[in-house]
């Protein structure tokens, strides 16, 4: 017990020193913000396995590092050229390059957004025109409960910033790209994104979190999006840093009425991470799409928890989340769903609440595990939530079938794992993510396969 | 083509073949007719080569070679088809991707060069009409959401696309309506050649009166009891197995 203290008190210290550094800012409403998140963070302390969301998944390995905060930015000596394989090859966007969760100018490369948008560094808006991130920033991922999100939101300090005014379509993606590296201490660094698609509007941003060097690093980040009144907002978040690489980001999207939200996250790097995905359906006719894929082998844990909350009438949400357990690697997946009591308008008749919600798992090895914990609570009628979750291996009347007609073991279960994952990549509606991604999975089940023929 | 001596295979423990005996030459068409639970399509899988049934004695050989000592795959490259009696669904794999990926197994096995997207296109739209299916179908999953009728189309589609030496029908005809029934057989009665060889396994001898054998074995308990030509059939449709599994407990 005596050690969780200490290793809270780290992070306590630091932010101290954080504060040190502010040089009469902390004079800010948003600094008011961060020092109740902090004051939450002592309270709560690190997670244990004793705590209802936390129970499969242990915290200590990151908790025992003794990181060292990243205070600014350093390019680290990133270049452009490092990058590349972490891009979408053919995919014209916007990109916004951070490094250990600073926003790199140089590495950075805009194009033209409509009249009135905009995308870059949230520290730069802090400083410009922090009106503008005020109304929403911090009010959405609850850090109250969550010691991930409220050391996040006490270091709020840089990440990344978009705004899309009301009624404007972005065409282009706006790719955030999140460098962890990994060069000499183990740093700590907490991205704080803020997405904010005004009514009307059309925007795509795909998150990638990335780590070009072997090595511990942990990343701590949290975004929050908010979709105005029948805004369409697609999100994609890809998770591929390295293998020693602590992982834990909070999602949380509050949604207007008549507003379309599709997020899909997909996991496939780092060893330990831990995905908390929440949606708030706030308004009339929402509709809001979960989707996921993990793919995971050696000793890879990954954890996704979501939270649906349906708090107004006539929204829909669906949630697919598929996972690919190899080696002696463990998913988890929780998926509530919440309904809070509410009525009908006079005059509609449609179902209250309609939401499907599913996730299946595939275990290559029986040295896998998967946890899987569907929870619904429904404080009102008239409503369909339905969930279903199954941990199974590949059919072998499926093998015996393709075998049957002259195609070999070894392919045939290739055939079966990637009709699997393409159930859910090819929801992936940006072409150019959607191809990266199916050649990044086709890679690492091939890596498995040939680790699991050598051992 | 096929010889089968004294086959005896076992699943979970429990002994569903005991001691088939069986020689089927190219260009005949073989029926085994037998009540549930006779081994009729233990037989079919076992000579398919599922995992599930495993041979506790007996030989079998096919042209010449140890047909339980090759793998499912092999036996498919060496020219072995079976109908299933439950075609698979296996969502998100689609039709065409599968049968192309068997076929170019097929024929490389057999030195004949691969076929690309086009000219397997071009292949399949042929086979397709002879069970009078739409091109549609080649861009399914393979079997989801297929109707019954469909799904054994469907096998009698893969046969025409793969050309087997050996075609084994695993209870080609249960759910299928009369017309489909003749459309199936129909393809069946196209594909078959001298050079070639069917089984059909059946219940029942309605199949029997489109795709004509030229034997027809009594598979009961296990063993064959009775061979004889096509009007063995039609003695049974009269006079049922019963007689028949009187004799298999004698033996």
């Amino acid at each position: 017990m005596q050690q969780t203290i200490d290793q809270k008190d780290r992070y306590l210290s630091a932010f101290e020193g954080f504060e040190r550094c502010l040089n009469g800012k902390s004079a800010s409403p948003l600094h008011a913000v961060r020092r109740a998140a902090i004051a939450r963070f002592a309270e709560l302390g690190f997670p244990t396995t004793r705590d209802e969301a936390w129970r499969t998944t242990s915290v200590a390995p990151i908790t025992k590092v003794a990181f060292k905060p990243a205070t600014g930015y350093d390019p680290q000596g990133l270049t452009a050229g490092r990058l590349a394989p972490f891009l979408f090859e053919g995919l014209a966007c916007s990109r916004l390059v951070f490094v250990n969760g600073y926003y790199s100018p140089e590495l950075s490369s805009l194009r033209a957004l409509p009249e009135g948008a905009q995308a870059g560094s949230l520290a730069a808006t802090l400083a410009s025109d922090p009106e503008a991130v005020a109304p929403h920033l911090a009010r959405h991922a609850r850090y109250q409960d969550h010691a991930f999100a409220a050391l996040n939101t006490a270091f709020i300090q840089d990440g990344a910033f978009v705004r899309i005014p009301k009624g404007a379509a972005l065409e282009d993606p706006i790719h955030l790209l999140f460098v962890s590296t990994a060069r000499g201490d183990a740093i700590a660094s907490h991205p704080r994104s803020l997405i904010v698609a005004e009514a009307g509007s059309r925007a795509t941003v795909i998150e990638s979190y990335v780590g070009p060097d072997q090595g511990v690093s942990f990343t701590n980040g949290v975004t929050e999006v908010v979709a105005g009144e029948n805004a369409v907002v697609g999100h994609y978040k890809v998770q591929r840093e390295a293998r020693e690489a602590f992982h834990v980001a909070t999602f949380h999207a509050h949604q207007g009425r008549g507003s379309k939200l599709s997020t899909q996250s997909i996991s496939l790097g780092g060893g330990l991470v831990r995905n908390d995905v929440a949606v708030t359906l706030d308004g009339e006719d929402a509709e809001a799409a979960l989707n996921g894929f993990y793919l995971a082998d050696g000793r890879q844990h990954v954890d996704n928890h979501t939270w649906i909350e349906h708090v107004q009438p006539y929204c829909t949400s669906r949630e697919l989340y598929k996972g690919i357990l190899d080696g002696e690697s463990k998913g988890v997946f929780r998926g509530r769903i919440f309904v809070h009591p509410m009525a009908h308008r006079a005059g509609r008749g449609q179902l209250l609440v309609d939401a499907i919600q599913s996730n299946p798992n595939l275990l290559l090895s029986d040295r896998a595990e998967v946890s899987t914990r569907p929870q619904l609570e429904i404080y009102a009628d008239d409503v369909r939530c339905t969930h279903g979750a199954t941990v199974g291996q590949l059919d072998e009347n499926a093998i015996f079938y393709l075998r049957s007609r002259g195609i070999g073991l070894e392919e045939a279960r290739q055939v079966l794992i990637k009709a699997f994952a393409d159930e859910v990549l090819n929801l992936i509606q940006v072409e150019p993510v959607r191809a990266q991604l199916e050649r990044l999975v086709s890679q690492k089940l091939e890596a498995g396969r040939r680790a699991r023929e050598a051992g | 083509m096929l010889e089968i001596k004294n086959l005896h295979a076992k699943v979970e423990d429990k002994e569903i073949l005991r001691g088939v005996d069986l020689r089927v030459n190219a260009g005949e068409i073989h029926a085994i007719m037998g009540p549930n639970g006779s081994g009729k399509s233990t037989l079919a899988q076992v000579l398919a080569g599922h995992g599930a049934y495993e041979v506790t004695a007996g030989e079998v050989t096919y042209e010449g070679k140890d047909l339980l000592d090759m793998a499912p795959e092999e036996r498919a490259r060496e020219g072995i088809f079976m109908a299933f009696q439950y075609p698979v669904e296996i969502p998100g794999v689609n039709s065409a991707y599968f049968l192309r990926a068997g076929l170019n197994e097929v024929r490389r096995h057999r030195g004949m060069e691969e076929l690309d997207a086009m000219d397997f296109l071009a292949l399949a739209k042929e086979k397709l009409k002879l069970v009078e299916m739409d091109e549609g179908f080649l861009r399914r999953p393979v079997n989801e959401g297929f109707s019954g009728g469909e799904k054994k189309r469907n096998e009698i589609f893969q046969m025409a696309v793969l050309e087997p030496r050996l075609a084994i029908l695993d209870e080609t005809d249960s759910g299928l309506d009369i017309d489909a029934l003749k459309i199936v057989a129909d393809g069946v009665n196209r594909l078959h050649t001298p050079d070639n060889a069917v089984i059909v396994v059946t219940h029942y001898q309605r199949l029997l009166n489109y795709i004509v054998p030229d034997y027809v074995h009594v598979l009961v308990k296990g063993r064959i009891v009775r061979s004889g030509g096509k009007e063995l059939a039609l003695a049974l449709e009269e006079k049922g197995y019963e007689g028949f599994e009187i004799e298999a407990v004698k033996a």
